[in-house]
């Protein structure tokens, strides 16, 4: 159960070999959360994960698959995330996610459907699944790592955007429909991470590091705000942008 | 028997949960929601945390059960349903000349609960806690009921004891009340500049009196840290009552007269507000006063007065921190002052007692020696941390923290500051076998079987 201060005894984490998520729950198994169940691909970075987690203060560490370029594949995740959590669990953290590079995909109908798919419509799916179980449990939190990038669409990574846009919105949705069963869903906008996903991209200004990165996401979980930005100040920061009139937008991003 | 979801919360207003509330006013009814789980009952909800609450599952309301008997005047007893408050009780008792033997800082709990928490009250150090003065109580278990004395079944009276509701759903209880003269309490009062003091007077004194109590202040640094207002008394004879009340010596509680009526945004009460306050309670107090005739609404239950105050905190909440250490390790409550002022945690005044020995329950919370409870807002991030590291020095010390006012306890602090659970969860396991009774509080330390 989560605890006065929100602190979740067992976390679910889909993404499970993430950076973002696994330095979450560094700093979550240090307080209390001493279950978690891996959803992810790669067994090896899996096992990892695992032995990480194990050393930051878990006692029990579990991994499923997951097949995130699969959307029917999401149900039975959920499924396999709750019955090795013990049935029921105290949050789950939705960080599945690939950054591709604009130029590659928007002109491949392929590689764009399959970013829908990782980004998108298996997390939509998963979370659909999940509901019920969330509803049933009485109890729980949901966090969403979404990002800026799905704010306002820039010419150098719309098509990522566009499925952070939409996540962020079904997590915003979702958190009104579970707001009165004693879920909580959360929605995170980080900016630029430095991590393996950003590795060898140009740095947006403000780029925080993966450390103060997981700091934010964590105080945030303990707050009771639906979207939190990471870092904070980025709020204010797209708060202005979003009213920069178009041709002077794009001037902007272009500059960086 | 219907009954609707409810999001509910602890008086501290921290991780709500929804369940199914059910309300039954019969022993059928109550034998009903027994019959799956996982099930946990409520009275009014006075815990801080979450021992009252079953995400999924269902709260059993034990204000259905409502009843009192006539007072047995030759044993001084009276036969109370067990969703009874204190405050409904005392209105019938108080008028013949009885008081509760044991009552907390307010009268807004059930009978009931009163068991399931063995509260404690400022007079620990002579009477002990509730279920010292529980004659006999009858129980629905998911087995079925069963009358339950001291004799008749010690390890399930004693588990029902401070067992949070681990053993089953208290229907009623026969309860050996105390006489008195009057309504009114004599009381001494005494200022100290400095927790030492308070502490030493505590000490020595206590033995003299019922009733003992000092309201701390966690705020003050440096040589006053720990200023303290030491109240003490017992109830008034009626040679004592003069003017008004003379003509009224026995009044019931009075109702409450201020309420807050809407939930304020949290940061309200901060630490300049904290501080106003406590300046505030600190110099309102006399530097010394004898005999001074209070009323036991004032003396026993003062938040009673303002209904709903635990809004005052925000949505964000607030919890209570309590813990008891033995007398060999007082320098504890020094410790833990030192460390929320240093830490820069706003706390209000906190309340230190002395306890007398604990019972033979295995989730017995009081141990002879010290308690030191204080409230505190959710919202500095440092706060869990802190408590955190005030647990293991707790626990170092052999003391505990009491889970009425838990919310935020660690399995593994649980099971270090309570060894003896397992002879709690032996005797549940005997009267239910299947696990129905569980909550909140007893998933988070673990407390299942």
């Amino acid at each position: 159960m989560r605890n006065a201060f929100g602190q979740p005894q067992s976390v679910l984490v889909l993404g499970g070999t993430s950076d973002i998520a696994l330095a979450v729950l560094d700093r979550l198994c240090a307080q209390r959360t001493r279950t978690v169940v891996l959803a992810g691909r790669d067994e090896a970075r899996l096992a990892a994960a695992s032995e990480r987690l194990l050393a930051a203060g878990a006692t029990t560490v579990e991994c499923v698959p997951m097949e995130a370029s699969d959307p029917s594949s999401a149900p039975a995740t959920i499924e396999a995330g709750l019955a090795a959590a013990g049935g029921r669990v105290d949050l789950v953290l939705v960080a599945a996610s690939i950054l591709t590079d604009q130029l590659e995909v928007e002109d491949d109908a392929t590689a764009t459907s399959q970013l829908f798919a990782i980004n998108l419509t298996w997390p939509a799916a998963a979370l659909a699944a999940l509901r019920p179980r969330l509803l049933a449990q009485g109890a729980g939190q949901v966090a969403i790592i979404s990002s800026v990038g799905g704010v306002l669409p820039r010419r150098d990574n719309y098509s990522y955007g566009a499925t952070k846009a939409g996540l962020d919105f079904l997590g915003i949705g979702y958190g009104d429909s579970l707001r009165d069963a004693g879920v909580k869903v959360q929605v995170f906008r980080p900016g630029f991470v430095r991590s393996k996903m950003t590795t060898g991209l140009e740095e947006a200004p403000m780029t925080i590091d993966l450390d103060e990165c997981a700091d934010a996401i964590v105080a945030g979980l303990g707050s009771s705000a639906q979207v939190v930005w990471v870092p904070a100040k980025l709020r204010l920061v797209f708060g202005v942008m979003r009213h920069l009139p178009r041709p002077l937008f794009r001037f902007v991003a272009s500059r960086r | 028997m219907s009954g609707h979801q409810e999001l509910l919360a602890g008086w501290g207003n921290t991780a709500p949960s929804l369940a199914e509330v059910v309300r039954p006013r019969t022993e059928v009814e109550v034998a009903e929601a027994l019959a799956s789980g996982p099930v946990i009952a409520r009275g009014l909800g006075r815990s801080y945390g979450d021992p009252a609450q079953c995400a999924g599952g269902t709260v059993l309301s034990n204000r259905g059960l409502w009843h009192l008997s006539p007072i047995d005047l030759a044993t001084g007893t009276i036969t109370v349903g067990a969703g009874v408050s204190l405050d409904e009780l005392l209105r019938v008792t108080v008028p013949a000349g009885f008081f509760v033997a044991v009552t907390p800082g307010t009268r807004q709990v059930t009978v009931g609960g009163a068991i399931a928490a063995d509260i404690h009250g400022k007079n620990h150090h002579l009477d002990g806690s509730f279920m010292n003065h529980v004659a006999s109580f009858r129980l629905a278990t998911p087995l079925g009921e069963v009358t339950v004395t001291k004799d008749s079944d010690p390890g399930l009276f004693w588990a029902t004891a401070g067992g949070m509701g681990l053993t089953g759903v208290v229907l009623e209880a026969t309860l050996v009340l105390l006489p008195i003269e009057t309504s009114w309490v004599s009381v001494d009062t005494e200022r100290f500049e400095d927790l030492d003091g308070v502490m030493a007077a505590m000490a020595t004194g206590d033995a003299d009196y019922r009733y003992s109590v000092a309201w701390v202040d966690c705020m003050t640094e440096g040589p006053r840290m720990g200023r303290a207002v030491l109240t003490r008394g017992d109830h008034a004879p009626t040679s004592a009552l003069e003017g008004r009340a003379a003509r009224r010596p026995l009044e019931p509680p009075a109702a409450p007269r201020l309420m807050v009526p809407i939930t304020p945004p949290s940061g309200l009460l901060n630490r300049l507000s904290i501080s106003a306050f406590n300046e505030a309670w600190f110099r309102k107090a006399p530097k010394k006063a004898d005999a001074e005739l209070h009323s036991l609404s004032s003396f026993f239950h003062p938040l009673d007065g303002v209904d709903r105050w635990n809004r005052m905190h925000g949505p964000r909440g607030f919890l209570q921190y309590q813990f008891a250490v033995d007398d060999a390790h007082g320098e504890v409550v020094r410790t833990a002052i030192e460390r929320l002022s240093s830490n820069k945690v706003p706390s209000f005044l906190a309340v230190l007692k002395r306890f007398g020995p604990g019972n033979p329950g295995p989730l017995s919370f009081p141990m002879e020696g010290w308690t030191l409870a204080l409230d505190v807002p959710v919202g500095p991030p440092q706060l869990p941390g802190v408590l955190d590291q005030l647990d293991e020095i707790v626990a170092e010390a052999g003391g505990r923290l009491y889970l009425a006012k838990d919310s935020r306890l660690s399995a593994e602090m649980f099971a270090t500051m309570y060894p003896r659970a397992s002879e709690l969860l032996d005797v549940a396991r005997r009267v239910d076998p299947e696990g129905h009774l569980s909550s909140d509080l007893t998933r988070r330390v673990g407390l299942t079987h």
